[in-house]
C-alpha cells in the first residue's frame, strides 16, 4: 500500500481562500470536535490544564505579516493549513508497514492506525506538518479530509463535506474534486490562480491556496480630484448649491 | 529535527555493530571459538540492543513486524529486512565459528554484504527526505557508512583499514557539516515559497498557529544554539576521528586499546549523531517562523 | 494488499438536540449530538437564523466547556477571609435561606442596600423584572463597560445601533467600512457576511490601529490613532459635505436635517427644534414655503429654508451641520497628524464611499408607501455599509464619535436602504419608544419602573430630591446623563467608598470583577476585602452566581452555581437582546439537552426561587403562593403586557405570533422548531423601516409596540440640547457648578469631537503610546481558559508592539517590557507587528488568569506570562486637587473608557513570571486531569 497509486479517479480535496479567512480558527476546533470523536483515536491533549498543554490538532492557522513589495503598510494573511492530499505523497512512500496510503478512489491519503507502529517517519517526510502524532495513542493523525463525513449516508447530503467546511462562518474553505475542470473548486483554482504550497517539494498538493487580493490600492487623493471637486468656495455659496439641488429633485 | 536518545543511540551502537559484523563477515579477524564467541557477542550486543533502542520511539512497538511489509518503497522497511536478514545469516556464521571452529567464507561475505547495505538503509531512511535538505545529500549515507565502518574496525583491530576508514569519516564528516550548513539555503525553501506569499512581498511569522506547543514543534523544530554546536563539533571531531586515529596509530594494536579507541570514538559519535539530529533544519520550520537569521517560534517566552 | 476498509457512514450520534450556544453573546443555533447520552459533537444548526449551519471556535469548542473542570459543584459558603478561596459546600436550601436572611431585611428597610448586577447575562428583562421587584434602583448589566456608547448614539440619533439593532444589508453592500474592535460581537453574522461580499467581489475598508482578523482582509486599511476616529469621520463628512455628496432627498424626507433650530438667544428654547402646540417638529414645505409638521401628508421639507420669527433668523438643522462640518478645522489636513491619516488618503476614502453610493446607486423592484402617504414604486440603494464596535465606542469621547459615524451613514442616505444598513426587528425604535429610567425605592414596595431607559431631559435623571445620585453606580446623573447600560465599573468603587451610600449586599451574576472585567485590578480585590474600624467588610454581603471557579468566586460569602449552557432553560427574548435578522424577527431558547451531573441549578431558576421566598411580587400572588416553578415555567407563563410574554412565537393555540395567550406546550414547540422562532418581514416592509407604513403596522402587529410611530433620524440630538440649557442655567434641575462646563463641552446636540479625556489629566509626553486590547475570535472574555481546546490556541499574550518602538527599544523576540501608566506598571512579553499604528501597542484580552482560578495548574502559561492590560486602568482619573472623584468614562454616557489608556515603554530584564504577580487562590474545585481524550464511543 505504500505505493502511490499511478493516478485516482477523484482528486478531492480543499481550496483555502487567504483573501478572505479572518483567522478566527473555527475550522480548527470543528476538525478536532469531528475527528476526536470519529475517525480512530481520539485527538489527545496531555497536560490540558497545565502548563505545557500539547494537544493533537489536524488542521492549525498560522498567521503571518507580509511586507509589500514596494513599499506600503503591512499586511496580514492568516493561513489555515492541514494536509494537502499530496499526488505525490512522501508520507505514504515512506511508510514501513503501510498504514500510510492514499486512496485509488478520491485520493485521500489516510493512516490505518490498526497497521501505524508510530514511527513518526511520516511527519518527518511531510514538509506541510500535517501529521501530528497523538501522544497517547502513539498513532499518526491526520486529516482524512473527512472520509467519515463526505460519504455518510447518516448525513444530510448537504452536510457532506469535511466537518472544517461546513463550519467555516466567512466561507473561506472549499471541498470538492479537482479531476473533475468543471466542479466549483476547479474555477475557484481558475479564476484566483490558486497556488500550491512549497512547489520545490515535488508533491504535488491537491488542496490549493487562493493567494490574498493586492491591498491598499486607492490611490491618494487632492483637493483636485474631480468626484470630490467643491460645490462652492464661501460657505454662503453652499446654501446657494443646496437650494439650487433641492429644486432639481 | 529532535535529537531523540533511542534514535541516537540506535543509529550509533548498531551503526558500530553493523560495522563490526561487516569486520568480522569478511575474516578481519577470522576468529573461531571462545574468542569468536566474544567478538561476536559484542558486535550483536551492540547491533541488537541498538534495534531494541530504535523500538522505544516508537508510538506502538508491538506492531513493529508490520514494517516488513514495504520493502518495495520503504527504506525503513528495508533496514528492518536487512538488519533480520544479516543477523540470521552471521548467526549462522557466528555458530559455525564458535562451536565448529570453521568460517564458511560466502556465509560471512554475504553477512557483511547485508551488514553494510543494513547501514545504507539506515542512512538512507535520513538521506531521502526532501524535507531536511541536510540530510537530502549522498553524503549523509556516506557520512554513516564510514563512521559505522571506521567504529568496525577500530572494534576489530584492522589498523591499515581503520586509519583508512577514520580518515574518510572525518573527511565526510566535514562536508557533512560544512556543506550541510548551505544546503538548506541552496535548496530555495523560504517562508514565501511555504506560504505562496512571495509575490506579496516578504513573509514572516506573526503569530503562531497555538501559543501552546505541539508534536511538530517537539519532533521537528529544534533551535539549537551556533556556540553550542561549534563546542560539540570539536569533541565529536576530536572523539570520534583525532583521538581514535592517534591511538590507532600510534598506540600498540590489542583489544584494550581497541577498546579504549572504541569507548572514545564511540562519546564523539553520540555527539556528532546528537549534532546530525539537532542541527537538521526541517522544512515544517518555515511555517514557524524560521528564517535565515531568526529562529522559528518557541512556545515559551521566557528564557 | 489491498486498501483497509475504512466505514465512510459511521453513525454520528442516537439523537441531534438543538439548542442555542452561549460559549459567547453571539447566540448561534446548535445541533448537539448525543451518544449514550452524553454530548458527542456539537455543530451549527443550518437552519438557524443568527449563523446558518456555521459554527466558530468557540461553539465548536463547547464540549470542553460543558465537561470543564472548573464547573462549580455545590453551593459554596465562604469559611476563610474574602480572597482566600476557602469555601464549605452547602445545600441549596441553605444557600437559598442564607440568601433570603440577609435580603429580606434589606428589601423591609432600604431596597436600595441591595447592588445587583449582572454581567454577561443574556435574560436582563428577566434579571431587571427581578431587581424591580425587589425594589433596589441598582440593577444594570455589562454594558456600561461594553458598548453603551455605541447603542445610546445609535438610538438618539436613528434609533438603533450596530449587532442586536441591525446589519449590513449583505445580499446588496459593495462597500462595508468597519471601525473599531469588532471581532468579538455579532461574529459569525459579520464573518458570513464578509465572505458573501468576498465572494462578490466588493470591498472593505477598515479603520483600526491594529490590522489583525477583519482589518486582515480589509481592501483598505487605515491604522488610525486610538480615539481619533471621530475626528477622522468629521473630516469624511467634511469632503463629502463640501463636494455636495449627500443625499439630499433622502435628508430632506426621513431625517431631522430640513427641521428648524430656534435660534432665539437666551432663550429656555435657545437650540431646540420648533415645534407646534401638537409638538410636533416643523419644516419649511418646499412646495408652499409654509410652516408645517414634518410628518404632515405630502409635505416636502426644504433642507434650505431659513424664517424669520419675531425678528430671529432660524435655520435648518442640515444648515448648522453644514456649519459645522464646512469649516477648515475639519479639514483632511487639519486632521491629518493627529488621526495619524495621510491628508490624500483621507480623501480617497471619502472619494471612495461618494463613489459607491452614487454611482452604484440601484433600484429594487419593490414599491412602498411612506408615513406622508407616499407611494415610491422603487426601493433606492446605495451600496455603502458600515460597522462599529468596541473599538470606538470605549473612549472618553466615544458617544460623540459613534454619533458622527452614524451622521455619516446617513448624510450618505444608506440607512435603511438597499445596499446600507438596516435594522433588525425589534429596531428601529426611537428614543420615544424606550422607557425613561426608574429609581425611586420605598421599603418592602417595588420600584416604580424599569431601571434603564433613555433620558430626554434632566427631569429624567436618576437624582434623589436632594439631588444627590439615586443609583449606586451613579448612571443618570449630571456626570453621565445617558448612561442607558449603568456603569457597573463603578459599583465597587462607589459601594467601597460610600458615594453616595453604603450598601449592604453586592449580588453579581456572570461578572468577573476580581479580575477581568475591572478596571483596576489589584484595586478592586482589595475593595472587596477591605475591612472597616469594626473589622467588618466595607462591602459586608457579596452574593456570586457564575457557573466556573472564575477569580471572582474567591471573593464572594455565599456562591449560587449556575449551570453550563446545554443544561439549562434560557431565554433569548424580543423583550431584551434578540437574534432578529433585517429581514425577520427572531427569538430563541435554550433547555436542558443533558441534566447536571452536579448540585447545580440555573440562576433564573434560583431567582425565581429566592423571589418566591421573599414574597416578591410578580413572583408570588396575592396569597404568597409561587406563581413560577422555575424559569421555564416563567418564560411560558409570564405576561409583561396583555398577550405579550418572554417569547412570541407559538402563542395562543400556537399559530398566533407576538401577541397572544400562554401556550402551555410553547416550549415544545420551540424545541420541535429547532429552539427558535422566526417571523419574516413582509416584502414591502424589508427597507426604509422607520419611515415604511408596512413595516409600521407589522411591528405593531407583533407587538413591538402600540401604535405605528415613525420618526426622523436625529442628526440634531436635541435631547442633549435639554442638558446644555441646564448648564446655561435654564430650568430648575440645575447641575452642579463643577459639572456645567463639561456639559455644555461634550453633551453637543451635533457631533463633536474632543481628545479623549485621559489626554487632558496626562502628561502625554511622558506617556506617548496608547494601549489597546482586543478579544481573539476564538475566546470569549475569560471562559477559553478553562477550555482544554481553546487554551492551546491563546495561553499566553504578548503585548503587541509596532515597528518604531520595536526598533526605538532595541526588542528582540523573547524580549520583556515594561509597561507604565499613571496609574500602574506591568512588566510583560513582547512580539513585534508590523501591521499596527506607531504609535500603539495591544494584547489580547482576559488571557491572564490568576493562579488557583478555572483549575488551571498554577505554572498554567495563563498565570505565569498571560498578563492584564487592567492593572494600567483606574476607573477615576487622577485626582485633580478638586477632592471629587472623577471617573474615567465618558462623560455623556459613563461608557467605561478602557481604550482612552496611555502608557511607556521600555525593555525591561526577564522577571520569572509577568509582573504583577499574585498568589494562588485555593480552588473550590481542585485541578483538572492531565490528559483529555476526548471520545464518547469508539
Amino acid at each position: 500500500m505504500t505505493q502511490l497509486p499511478a493516478a485516482t479517479d477523484k482528486k478531492l480535496g480543499l481550496v483555502i481562500d487567504l483573501d478572505t479567512c479572518v483567522g478566527c480558527h473555527a475550522c480548527v476546533t470543528a476538525c478536532k470536535g469531528w475527528n476526536t470523536e470519529n475517525y480512530g483515536a481520539p485527538l489527545s491533549d496531555t497536560d490540558a490544564y497545565g502548563g505545557d498543554p500539547v494537544g493533537t490538532f489536524l488542521n492549525r492557522i498560522h498567521s503571518y505579516e507580509v511586507e509589500p513589495k514596494g513599499g506600503g503598510c503591512s499586511q496580514t494573511v492568516h493561513f489555515p493549513k492541514s494536509c494537502l492530499h499530496c499526488e505525490d505523497a512522501p508520507c505514504v512512500t515512506v511508510c514501513p508497514t503501510g498504514a500510510s496510503y492514499k486512496r485509488t478512489e478520491d485520493g485521500i491519503v489516510l493512516v490505518n492506525e490498526d497497521a501505524c507502529i508510530g514511527c513518526g517517519l511520516c511527519a518527518w517526510a511531510c514538509p506541510y506538518g500535517a501529521r501530528e502524532m497523538d501522544a497517547v495513542a502513539g498513532v499518526m493523525k491526520k486529516c482524512t479530509l473527512c472520509v467519515d463525513r463526505i460519504y455518510n449516508e447518516n448525513l444530510p447530503e448537504e452536510d457532506r463535506v469535511p466537518a472544517c467546511v461546513r463550519t467555516c462562518p466567512a466561507g473561506a474553505r472549499h471541498f470538492g474534486d479537482f479531476a473533475d475542470p468543471d466542479s466549483n473548486v476547479s474555477k475557484l483554482v481558475a479564476e484566483r490562480g490558486g497556488m500550491d504550497l512549497m512547489p520545490e517539494q515535488g508533491t504535488k498538493p491537491v488542496n490549493k491556496y487562493l493567494p490574498p487580493r493586492p491591498k491598499d490600492q486607492l490611490p491618494d487623493m487632492d483637493v483636485l480630484t474631480p468626484l470630490l471637486e467643491p460645490v462652492a468656495e464661501e460657505p454662503k455659496g453652499f446654501l446657494a448649491w443646496l437650494d439650487k439641488r433641492l429644486e432639481a429633485l | 529535527m529532535h535529537p531523540a536518545p533511542s534514535v541516537i543511540v540506535f543509529t550509533v551502537l548498531s551503526g558500530l555493530g553493523f560495522g563490526f559484523l561487516t569486520f568480522l563477515g569478511l575474516g578481519l579477524p577470522d576468529v573461531h571459538g571462545v574468542e569468536a564467541f566474544f567478538y561476536f557477542a559484542v558486535a550483536f550486543a551492540l547491533a541488537v540492543g541498538g534495534l531494541v533502542a530504535s523500538t522505544f520511539h516508537l508510538g506502538n512497538p508491538q506492531r513493529a513486524l508490520k514494517a516488513f511489509t514495504q520493502w518495495r518503497s520503504s527504506w525503513l522497511s528495508r533496514e528492518a529486512w536487512l538488519s533480520t536478514a544479516a543477523l540470521i545469516i552471521l548467526a549462522i556464521y557466528a555458530a559455525a565459528a564458535v562451536f565448529i571452529g570453521i568460517s564458511v567464507f560466502p556465509l560471512g561475505l554475504l553477512g557483511a554484504i547485508l551488514s553494510v547495505a543494513t547501514v545504507v538503509a539506515t542512512s538512507m531512511i535520513y538521506a531521502q527526505l526532501k524535507t531536511v535538505p541536510r540530510w537530502n545529500h549522498w553524503l549523509t549515507p556516506a557520512h554513516m557508512l564510514t563512521v559505522s565502518l571506521a567504529g568496525g574496525a577500530i572494534l576489530a583491530q584492522q589498523t591499515a583499514a581503520a586509519l583508512v576508514l577514520l580518515l574518510l569519516a572525518g573527511g565526510f564528516q566535514i562536508l557533512h557539516w560544512v556543506l550541510g550548513d548551505r544546503r538548506f539555503a541552496e535548496r530555495g525553501h523560504t517562508i514565501e515559497t511555504a506560504t505562496g506569499l512571495g509575490d506579496r512581498g516578504s513573509a514572516r511569522l506573526f503569530e503562531p498557529p497555538h501559543t501552546g506547543s505541539n508534536y511538530l514543534l517537539k519532533e521537528m523544530v529544534h533551535v539549537v544554539g551556533r556556540k553550542h554546536v561549534q563546542k560539540l563539533r570539536i569533541i565529536a571531531f576530536a572523539g570520534m576521528i583525532v583521538v581514535p586515529l592517534a591511538i590507532v596509530a600510534l598506540l600498540p594494536v590489542n583489544p584494550f586499546t581497541a577498546i579504549l579507541a572504541t569507548l572514545i570514538y564511540l562519546v564523539g559519535a553520540f555527539a556528532s549523531r546528537w549534532l546530525f539530529f539537532a542541527e537538521a533544519e526541517h522544512v515544517v520550520s518555515l511555517y514557524y517562523g524560521a528564517t535565515g537569521s531568526k529562529p522559528p517560534y518557541q512556545p515559551s517566552f521566557s528564557g | 494488499m489491498t486498501a483497509p476498509i475504512v466505514d465512510t457512514s459511521p453513525k454520528v450520534s442516537d439523537e441531534v438536540r438543538k439548542t442555542t450556544c452561549y460559549m459567547c453573546a453571539c447566540r448561534c443555533g446548535i445541533n448537539v449530538h448525543l451518544k449514550d447520552g452524553k454530548v458527542a459533537y456539537i455543530e451549527g444548526n443550518r437552519d438557524h437564523p443568527v449563523n446558518k449551519g456555521v459554527l466558530c471556535a468557540k461553539g465548536s469548542s463547547g464540549i470542553m466547556q460543558v465537561n470543564a473542570p472548573s464547573r462549580l459543584r455545590a453551593p459554596l459558603k465562604r469559611t476563610g477571609p474574602r480572597g482566600s478561596g476557602e469555601f464549605q459546600e452547602i445545600s441549596w436550601d441553605e444557600a437559598l435561606e442564607l440568601a433570603k436572611s440577609w435580603l429580606e431585611p434589606v428589601r423591609k428597610s432600604a431596597p436600595e442596600k441591595l447592588a445587583f448586577f449582572t454581567g454577561r447575562d443574556q435574560s436582563q428583562s428577566f434579571t431587571s423584572f427581578w431587581a424591580q421587584n425587589f425594589g433596589t434602583p441598582n440593577y444594570a448589566a455589562h454594558g456600561g463597560f461594553c458598548s453603551v456608547n455605541m447603542a445610546t448614539a445609535g438610538i438618539y440619533t436613528m434609533g438603533g445601533a450596530f449587532w442586536e439593532f441591525g446589519q449590513p444589508d449583505w445580499d446588496h453592500t459593495k462597500l462595508f467600512m468597519i471601525f473599531g474592535v469588532a471581532e468579538d460581537h455579532d461574529s459569525n453574522p459579520i464573518k458570513m457576511g464578509l465572505g458573501k461580499l468576498k465572494a462578490r467581489g466588493g470591498k472593505v475598508i477598515g479603520v483600526n490601529p491594529i490590522r489583525s482578523g477583519y482589518n486582515a482582509i480589509a481592501d483598505e486599511w487605515v491604522g488610525i490613532t486610538p480615539g481619533t476616529d471621530g475626528l477622522f469621520i468629521s473630516s469624511l463628512i467634511h469632503v463629502l459635505l463640501k463636494a455636495g455628496k449627500v443625499d439630499l432627498s433622502y435628508l430632506a424626507q426621513f431625517t431631522n436635517a430640513p427641521c428648524l433650530v430656534n435660534a432665539t438667544p437666551g432663550s429656555s428654547e435657545e437650540g431646540l427644534l420648533i415645534r407646534n402646540d401638537d409638538g410636533k417638529p416643523l419644516v419649511i414645505d418646499r412646495t408652499s414655503g409654509t410652516l408645517q409638521p414634518f410628518d404632515k401628508q405630502g409635505v416636502k421639507p426644504d433642507l434650505a429654508a431659513q424664517v424669520d420669527m419675531d425678528g430671529v433668523m432660524h435655520k435648518t438643522v442640515f444648515q448648522h451641520l453644514a456649519d459645522r462640518f464646512l469649516s477648515d478645522d475639519h479639514s483632511p489636513e487639519a486632521v491629518s497628524e493627529q488621526c495619524g491619516v495621510r491628508p490624500g488618503r483621507i480623501r480617497a476614502i471619502a472619494a471612495e464611499l461618494a463613489r459607491v453610493a452614487f454611482e452604484e446607486a440601484f433600484e429594487l423592484d419593490q414599491p412602498w408607501t411612506d408615513f406622508r402617504g407616499t407611494r415610491h414604486e422603487k426601493m433606492l440603494g446605495r451600496p455603502v455599509s458600515f460597522h462599529a464596535m468596541r473599538g470606538i465606542s470605549a473612549h472618553s469621547n466615544g458617544f460623540q464619535t459613534c454619533r458622527a459615524l452614524h451622521v455619516l451613514q446617513i448624510l450618505l442616505g444608506t440607512v435603511e436602504v438597499p445596499g446600507g444598513f438596516r435594522f433588525k426587528p425589534p429596531y428601529p425604535k426611537p428614543v420615544e419608544a424606550h422607557p425613561t429610567p426608574h429609581c425611586h425605592s420605598k421599603p418592602d414596595c417595588p420600584l416604580d419602573g424599569p431601571h434603564l431607559g433613555f433620558v430626554r431631559s434632566p427631569a429624567d435623571l436618576a437624582l434623589k430630591e436632594d439631588g444627590t445620585p439615586a443609583r449606586i453606580d451613579k448612571a443618570f446623573t449630571w456626570e453621565n446623563p445617558l448612561s442607558a447600560h449603568g456603569l457597573m465599573h463603578m459599583v465597587i468603587s462607589n459601594a467601597h467608598a460610600g458615594d453616595p451610600y453604603k450598601i449592604d449586599t453586592l449580588f453579581l451574576y456572570m461578572a468577573n470583577m476580581a479580575w477581568n472585567s475591572s478596571m483596576n485590578t489589584r484595586g478592586v480585590m482589595d475593595m472587596l476585602t477591605d475591612k472597616d474600624e469594626n473589622g467588618d467588610y466595607v462591602i459586608p454581603r457579596i452574593i456570586y452566581s457564575d457557573a466556573y471557579s472564575s477569580e471572582m468566586v474567591a471573593y464572594a460569602d455565599l456562591i449560587l452555581p449556575d449551570t453550563t449552557y446545554l443544561e439549562r432553560h434560557d431565554c433569548i427574548s424580543l423583550l431584551d437582546r434578540p437574534i432578529c435578522e433585517a429581514d425577520a424577527a427572531a427569538d430563541a431558547i435554550r433547555w436542558p439537552v443533558i441534566e447536571p451531573d452536579r448540585d447545580v441549578r440555573g440562576f433564573q431558576s434560583v431567582l425565581v426561587d429566592l423571589g418566591a421566598r421573599l414574597k416578591l411580587p410578580g413572583f408570588v400572588d396575592e396569597n404568597g403562593t409561587a406563581l413560577y416553578k422555575d424559569y421555564a415555567d416563567y418564560m411560558v407563563n409570564h405576561q409583561r403586557r396583555p398577550g405579550i410574554g418572554p417569547l412570541a412565537g407559538f402563542r395562543g393555540n400556537g399559530t398566533q405570533t407576538g401577541r397572544g395567550d400562554v401556550n402551555p406546550d410553547q416550549l415544545q414547540r420551540y424545541i420541535d422548531n429547532g429552539s427558535f422562532f422566526v417571523e419574516h418581514v413582509p416584502d414591502e416592509a424589508t427597507y426604509y423601516k422607520p419611515w415604511n407604513a408596512a413595516y409600521q403596522d407589522w411591528a405593531v402587529g407583533l407587538g413591538f409596540y402600540d401604535a405605528p410611530q415613525p420618526y426622523l433620524f436625529q442628526l440634531y440630538a436635541e435631547p442633549l440640547r435639554r442638558f446644555q440649557l441646564a448648564a446655561e442655567g435654564h430650568g430648575e434641575r440645575q447641575p452642579p457648578d463643577h459639572l456645567r462646563q463639561q456639559i455644555k463641552d461634550y453633551l453637543d446636540p451635533l457631533p463633536v469631537w474632543y481628545p479623549p479625556i485621559e489626554d487632558g489629566s496626562v502628561d502625554t509626553e511622558a506617556y506617548p503610546v496608547h494601549a489597546l486590547t482586543q478579544r481573539p475570535m476564538a475566546m470569549y472574555h475569560s471562559w477559553g481558559s478553562q477550555n482544554a481546546w481553546l487554551r492551546q490556541i491563546h495561553g499566553r499574550n504578548p503585548l503587541y508592539v509596532p515597528t518604531k518602538i520595536w526598533q526605538e527599544n532595541g526588542f528582540k523576540d523573547g524580549d520583556w517590557a515594561r509597561l507604565t501608566s499613571v496609574h500602574g506598571e506591568i512588566t510583560v512579553p513582547v512580539a513585534h507587528m508590523a501591521g499596527l499604528n506607531e504609535n500603539t501597542v495591544w494584547t489580547w484580552n482576559a488571557i491572564g488568569k490568576r493562579k488557583g482560578a478555572w483549575a488551571l495548574d498554577d505554572d498554567a502559561p495563563e498565570a505565569t506570562s498571560g498578563f492584564l492590560l487592567n492593572h494600567l486602568i483606574h476607573e477615576l482619573l487622577p485626582p485633580k486637587g478638586d477632592g471629587l472623584r472623577w471617573s474615567n468614562s465618558d462623560p455623556v454616557t459613563g461608557q467605561a473608557a478602557w481604550f482612552d489608556l496611555r502608557v511607556k515603554i521600555e525593555k525591561a530584564s526577564a522577571p520569572a513570571e509577568s509582573q504583577p504577580a499574585f498568589g494562588p487562590l485555593k480552588s473550590p474545585v481542585g485541578k483538572g486531569p492531565a490528559t483529555v481524550q476526548q471520545k464518547v464511543t469508539s
